[in-house]
């Protein structure tokens, strides 16, 4: 009996040493990259048998702390490193690495009984929805911007985001950009005060468009992926040179175009200039040390994230509705990536 | 017969002692370190705000202004909200299934409401926001506004998501809690008390409502401040069916945030020093009222239960 057992423990400590000398790579961040990560990852380890990648998706904020402190080997953050987590990550690894890997949209949603999607809505009337001005559907505002559509008489209910999230941080970019009165009374950030008095939190995507689909009258934001795949009825923006997009996907690659010097410092797009530019959209970034502390992984490491911000793997990223990074934005990707010393 | 080594035993003996205290010790030193820690990770943040973020109602991450009053609130009120509820129907739930119903009934039954404790949190989360929330929108809302809508708390928009489904939900989730442990504290009581009682001439009604109910009420006391303990603490269905929203309201319908909500919500993108150690020290709050909340349950219990006879 204790033969048998003997014999099964160094067996299997046997066959799993082969497995464990295959190279493992592991990063943590944004839940917004995570449908993209697992589906690119499980690709790459297809043809590169011999590397895993283990993405845990805990948040920008977790990802950022895990990077800092080590224990992964690259972060993904919807918002880049501010000036004090790039010092205290360099205290920790040494210079710091941002290269931006994913490109999306924020699409508006609605549950107006009766009205299909395609509502139009201005800069100004959005914020002052959001702020609270405007408390109703049928108010003055919104029914000169759709002429021959009939509003009904329903209060407006706003909902957002009660967890920290990106997809809130570039909502309410724009909405800063946008209002002066909203930079004033409430700001950007992952985390906001919401001042119109109707406004109620759901916790992640799926609690935000649920909370939508259960109050008729309901205003929110979500992920345009998440707006197209769950056909949620979206509204069509007017952006900075006066035009409606009603393909935003395409208006989201004309923003990102419209930006050429991306950098991690100056990486907001919303509310982008050009004729078809979507007005709200952003980035989301990898982060990684320029000086790995594990040697034998850092050659791997640069190579799956080179492969990650291009084209084929951008091909898979637009396969999930994401919008595929422009060609100009990998090559500043690439030549971030290219100072990692391996 | 073989003869024993006693000193071996004895010194096993030892060994085993040993090992049974250390394990005793060694979860008392886990709750005093976790405590520890609680104090160290939230000290940016009590150096900032100092006893001012008990009573301060902002609360700003783009600002950095942290105040707790709003989040104190909304846990209180909703963890009263479903003790009352549960309270009420719990009691009356064991005092049944304790005096009143036959054996046939009462084992089932009783399981049955044990078997709730075993749902998972999240799971009365999803049936509290896609069952309750638009049962409370489209019908025991207008109900109350139109019954009782004179009382300040039934008065305002009804969204279905607010403080009122978070203590249904909350009702729900410790009414097992409840049921169980009064059930077990009835039955302790005595026959001796209700045999005096019928003697006297007391119907069955009369004896469990004025003399075994009265006599368990300690024991009773006791189940609701478990209750309470619990309720304090539960995060995923609480945030899902209150609204999320900072702010003390009047009415019930209104939405609301708990401690426990906020923390679940906010801290994996929390970012910055005192954003951190100010959602620490949120825990730090539930951790010692939950601690005290408990601790008081349990003594009471304690000193009930084992005078069963």
């Amino acid at each position: 009996m204790r033969k048998t057992f003997t014999f099964a423990f160094v067996a299997l400590f046997v066959t799993i040493v082969p497995a464990l000398a295959a190279t493992q790579l592991t990063g943590a961040g944004s839940t917004w990259d995570y449908p993209y990560f697992s589906k690119a990852f499980y690709e790459y380890s297809k043809s590169h048998g011999d590397v895993q990648v283990n993405y845990q998706s805990i948040g920008s904020g977790g990802g950022i702390a895990q990077f800092t402190q080590r224990t992964v080997d690259f972060g993904a953050t919807d918002v880049p490193m501010n000036a004090g987590e790039i010092k205290a990550a360099e205290a920790s690894g040494g210079p710091v690495l941002q290269a931006p890997v994913v490109l999306g949209g924020v699409s508006v949603i609605y549950n107006v009984p009766g009205i299909a999607s395609g509502l139009h809505l201005t800069p100004g009337v959005l914020a002052n929805i959001f702020l609270g001005k405007i408390a109703n559907w049928n108010d003055p505002q919104i029914v000169k911007l759709n002429a021959g559509t009939k509003l009904p008489n329903t209060p407006i209910v706003v909902v957002h985001r009660s967890d920290g999230s990106g997809t809130t941080y570039i909502f309410t970019d724009y909405l800063s950009s946008v209002s002066a009165d909203w930079k004033s009374k409430v700001g950007t950030g992952k985390s906001v005060t919401w001042p119109a008095p109707s406004a109620i939190g759901g916790k992640g995507s799926e609690g935000l468009a649920g909370q939508v689909s259960n109050n008729p009258g309901a205003i929110g934001y979500v992920e345009l992926a998440y707006a197209i795949q769950n056909k949620i009825p979206q509204a069509t923006l007017q952006n900075a040179a006066g035009k409606y997009i009603s393909d935003a996907p395409g208006g989201v690659r004309a923003a990102a175009a419209s930006k050429p010097e991306l950098t991690p410092t100056n990486f907001s797009i919303v509310n982008a200039k050009c004729a078809t530019c979507y007005p709200i959209a952003g980035y989301s970034w990898v982060v990684v040390y320029q000086n790995p502390q594990d040697k034998s992984k850092a050659k791997t490491l640069q190579e799956i994230l080179t492969w990650l911000t291009g084209g084929d793997a951008q091909k898979i990223a637009g396969s999930l509705d994401y919008v595929p990074l422009p060609e100009n934005v990998q090559q500043i990707a690439h030549n971030t990536l290219a100072k990692m010393h391996v | 017969m073989k003869s024993r080594n006693y000193a071996a035993i004895a010194a096993a003996d030892r060994i085993f002692l040993l090992v049974v205290y250390a394990a005793a010790v060694l979860f008392v030193l886990l709750v005093a370190m976790l405590f520890v820690e609680l104090v160290h990770g939230s000290w940016p943040s009590i150096q900032a705000f100092k006893l001012k973020f008990l009573w301060t109602s902002e609360w700003n991450p783009v600002t950095g202004q942290f105040g707790a009053l709003p989040l104190i609130y909304g846990t209180i009120v909703s963890s009263l909200i479903a003790i009352v509820l549960a309270g009420v129907v719990g009691i009356l739930a064991a005092a049944y299934l304790a005096e009143f119903a036959p054996l046939w009934i009462a084992r089932p039954l009783g399981f049955i409401i044990e078997l709730l404790a075993a749902v998972p949190s999240v799971v009365f989360g999803l049936w509290g926001l896609f069952v309750l929330a638009p049962f409370v929108r489209n019908a025991l809302g207008p109900f109350l506004q139109k019954t009782l809508g004179f009382l300040p708390i039934f008065q305002g928009t009804i969204s279905g998501v607010g403080m009122l489904t978070a203590g249904l939900i909350l009702a729900l989730m410790v009414l097992p809690t409840v049921t169980a442990i009064s059930r077990e504290v009835i039955v302790a009581i005595g026959s001796d008390l209700r045999e005096a009682s019928m003697s006297l001439g007391a119907t069955k009604w009369e004896t469990v409502a004025r003399v075994v109910l009265p006599a368990s009420r300690v024991g009773i006391f006791g189940a609701i401040v478990l209750a309470l303990g619990r309720a304090l603490g539960e995060t995923i269905a609480t945030t899902m069916v209150i609204g999320n929203r900072p702010e003390i309201a009047t009415s019930l319908f209104a939405p609301s945030y708990t401690l426990a909500s906020v923390i679940a919500n906010e801290f994996s993108e929390a970012n910055g020093a005192v954003y951190i150690s100010a959602l620490i020290e949120l825990g730090l709050l539930l951790f010692i009222v939950s601690f005290i909340v408990n601790a008081m349950a349990r003594l009471l219990l304690w000193a009930v239960l084992r005078e069963r006879h």
